[in-house]
């Protein structure tokens, strides 16, 4: 039987394998070798690597960021981990005017092989600065990857094909997926940048769902095919470059398409998709496509608003079902009617 | 540096804000077991005496920019203990109306502005604040609370800079606990002497001991004074002790980052009990009183729990006001 570990122990087997691979490879980060070590993530590369290649900072999110590309630019493999995807915020322009444009702007002679790891945060009131998924903001800039992983497999063989290529790349992980658990070999592998996963096959309904939105889609996978609704879950892993093939052949097969974000609707991840599916595959479109996203606004911090705030697998199913019965979906306005209990899975104090 | 004088009024209005600051943080360790206030949470217990000294050298006018740990800035700037307490339990009586929790107290009828999760983030704000001031000719001072962690982000050195530029009537108010989460300064900064940093751009920088409350009120109320003339910013930085984790109710000797026997010497250092004893040696107040104080506050904080435990939860809808 495969082995079977978690979200987390996968991302510190990659640390762990990628440095022991190449001795350029380092990580830093507000709290990287702390006790703590970023929710688990980076403590046995710092047991096993010690403080020369695993380090604290100070609290310089932008200077380490530069310090990231400049180190990358001289030949060095800098992983640069950020407790929450807000933090990047702070950095944005080390990475969007730096990190994304100094190989182009010197026409293509540099590598900036730089990895940056942000967690997203959700639950227990964190209210609207420790819970943005900000994947939008960076997928729209020519010159970055960005990947999102979901499975444990996904994490290990993304971060270690991350350090492998020349690009900068920004790695957002949910903090629900951290305690679930999945097959991931022992030894070191890679997935190719910019290939997406069929997570399950269907033939009715697809579902392009982002980061822990797949798990929700798995859920409602279930609960529509006690209904013979039969979805196909789609899981891009990677965001820039996107994997538009394959989104594109499941929506000329199943004809109905909604897309999953963990993030905001305007401007996001969903509408790139939508845009893609409209622009390339109109004439094969049966049904209006239907975004599940955040509502418009910042995450609010009081536990009845947070839970009625985050979209869950009802709301995938009732889409799904809608577009293959032919009903409108629920509009906007009715987001709330699908808010389930959700504190068991995260509780505080953090 | 100029020493005021204390008055017995002075000393017991300190006294209570001190109080108000500990019982406040108190409750929320005994009920933060039973799960119903479900925010991370900051306490700042131990580190009081730097918000009670500095609010005491303000004004109603003036205003205060706040950080993650942000409770005894709101408290000793005199806000109602109701709001705040029902802010922690994410009812719409909160002082965000739930859309906040413990990192973003804020009580504007006082002059508490709001606070920033994001280190460093409120620092350009208090700066704004002062500037505003100055623009409309108002004699007030603005005030930008932030730990040591703060110090090392650009924003600090941009903020002080730019307000020694303006002469801003601002005051940058450094509180030293010596840690950023698990990690020592010692692992952060070459040298931890932040208040050093004034000098490279042009302001006074001003140490202090956040556990003597007399020495904290001077050095504010000496800042106010400046700043109110005219003659621009000051940096004080006030060395302080966190008793408790980061973030929560507990203690966090066990993840091995500093000793029980450090953390329970330093809670000796109180600094509550300091100004007590300074209190009633040079007889600004006595003993009884001082019960009397604390009973009246223990009543004000019973009725704050109360009244959050029994207010409302907001409405779903509510998510898409203020946006
Ligand atoms: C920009 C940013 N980076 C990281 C964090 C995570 N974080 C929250 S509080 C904190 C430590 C801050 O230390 P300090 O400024 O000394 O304040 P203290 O907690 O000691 O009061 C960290 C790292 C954050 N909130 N914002
Ligand atoms: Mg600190």
């Amino acid at each position: 039987m495969a082995r079977e570990i978690s979200y987390k122990a996968a991302i510190s087997e990659a640390h762990v394998q990628s440095m022991e691979m190449d001795p350029n490879v380092f990580i830093m980060g507000v709290g990287a070798a702390d006790p703590t070590g970023i929710f688990g993530t980076t403590v046995e590369a710092s047991k096993k690597f010690g403080p020369a290649r695993v380090f604290d900072t100070p609290l310089s999110e932008a200077t380490l960021t530069g310090a990231g590309i400049g180190a990358a630019l001289c030949g060095m493999k800098p992983v640069l981990i950020h407790a929450r995807n807000d933090f990047l915020l702070l950095t944005m322009d080390q990475i969007v005017n730096h990190a994304a444009k100094w190989n182009y702007m010197a026409g293509g002679q540099f590598k900036v092989p730089f990895l940056i790891r942000a967690i997203v945060g959700r639950g227990w009131g964190q209210a609207a600065q420790h819970s943005q998924s900000l994947q939008a903001l960076f997928a729209h800039i020519p010159g970055l990857q960005v990947i999102m992983p979901t499975f444990p497999y996904d994490a290990k063989g993304l971060i270690l094909s991350s350090l492998q290529s020349n690009h900068a790349t920004i790695c957002i992980e949910h903090r629900w997926l951290y305690e679930k658990s999945g097959p991931v070999p022992q030894e070191p592998y890679t997935i190719p940048m910019g290939e997406g996963n069929i997570v399950k096959k269907g033939k009715d309904v697809t579902v392009i769902a982002i980061s822990h939105m797949v798990l929700e889609a798995l859920t409602a996978a279930e609960t529509c095919s006690k209904e013979n609704i039969d979805i196909e879950i789609i899981d891009p892993r990677c965001l820039r470059p996107l994997d538009e093939s394959l989104i594109l052949e499941s929506v000329k097969k199943t004809g109905r398409l909604v897309i999953a974000d963990t993030s905001w609707k305007s401007c996001g991840i969903s509408a790139e998709i939508a845009a893609l599916a409209s622009e390339k595959a109109f004439e094969f479109l049966k049904a209006p496509i239907i975004r599940i996203t955040l509502p418009d606004a910042p995450t609010p911090c009081s536990s009845v608003l947070e839970n009625a705030y985050y979209p869950n697998h009802k709301n995938i199913a009732e889409a799904a079902k809608s577009l293959v019965l032919g009903k409108p979906a629920k509009n906007d306005n009715d987001i709330f009617s699908h808010k389930i209990e959700r504190e068991k899975e995260f509780s505080g104090p953090f | 540096m100029q020493t005021y004088t204390v008055t017995s009024q002075l000393a017991l209005e300190i006294y209570k804000s001190l109080v108000r600051c500990r019982k406040f943080e108190e409750k929320i360790v005994e009920l933060y077991p039973e799960q119903q206030i479900k925010c991370p949470t900051h306490l700042s217990l131990g580190q009081e005496g730097v918000a009670a000294g500095v609010c005491a050298a303000l004004t109603n006018g003036d205003k205060i920019f706040s950080t993650h740990r942000c409770h005894s800035h709101t408290v000793a700037k005199g806000a109602n203990f109701k709001p705040l307490m029902a802010e922690l339990y994410g009812k719409v009586t909160g002082c965000c109306r739930g859309k906040g929790g413990s990192m973003h107290f804020l009580a504007p009828e006082v002059g508490a502005m709001g606070a920033s999760a994001i280190v460093a983030g409120s620092i350009p704000l208090a700066v704004g604040a002062a500037l505003a001031a100055q623009m409309k000719g108002e004699k007030t001072v603005s005030v930008a609370f932030f730990g040591d962690g703060a110090v090392e982000q650009g924003p600090f050195h941009e903020s002080l800079n730019f307000s020694a530029l303006k002469k801003l009537p601002i005051l940058f108010i450094c509180e030293n606990n010596g840690l950023a989460t698990c990690t020592p300064i010692s692992k952060r900064q070459a040298h931890g002497n932040i208040s050093k940093r004034a000098e490279g751009y042009g302001l006074p920088g001003i140490k202090v001991d956040g556990n003597n409350v007399i020495e904290v009120w001077n050095a504010a109320s000496g800042a106010a004074q400046r700043a109110k003339n005219g003659e621009g910013p000051t940096l004080i930085e006030a060395l302080c002790y966190r008793w408790k984790e980061h973030v929560g109710p507990n203690y966090d000797h066990h993840l091995g980052f500093r000793t029980k026997e450090e953390v329970e010497t330093n809670i000796k250092k109180c600094p509550i009990q300091r100004f007590l004893d300074t209190a009633l040696e040079k007889n600004w107040f006595t003993l009884e009183t001082a019960k009397k104080i604390e009973d009246a506050i223990q009543n004000e904080l019973n009725a704050a729990v109360v009244f959050a435990k029994e207010s409302p939860f907001p409405k779903e809808e509510e998510i898409f006001a203020g946006v």
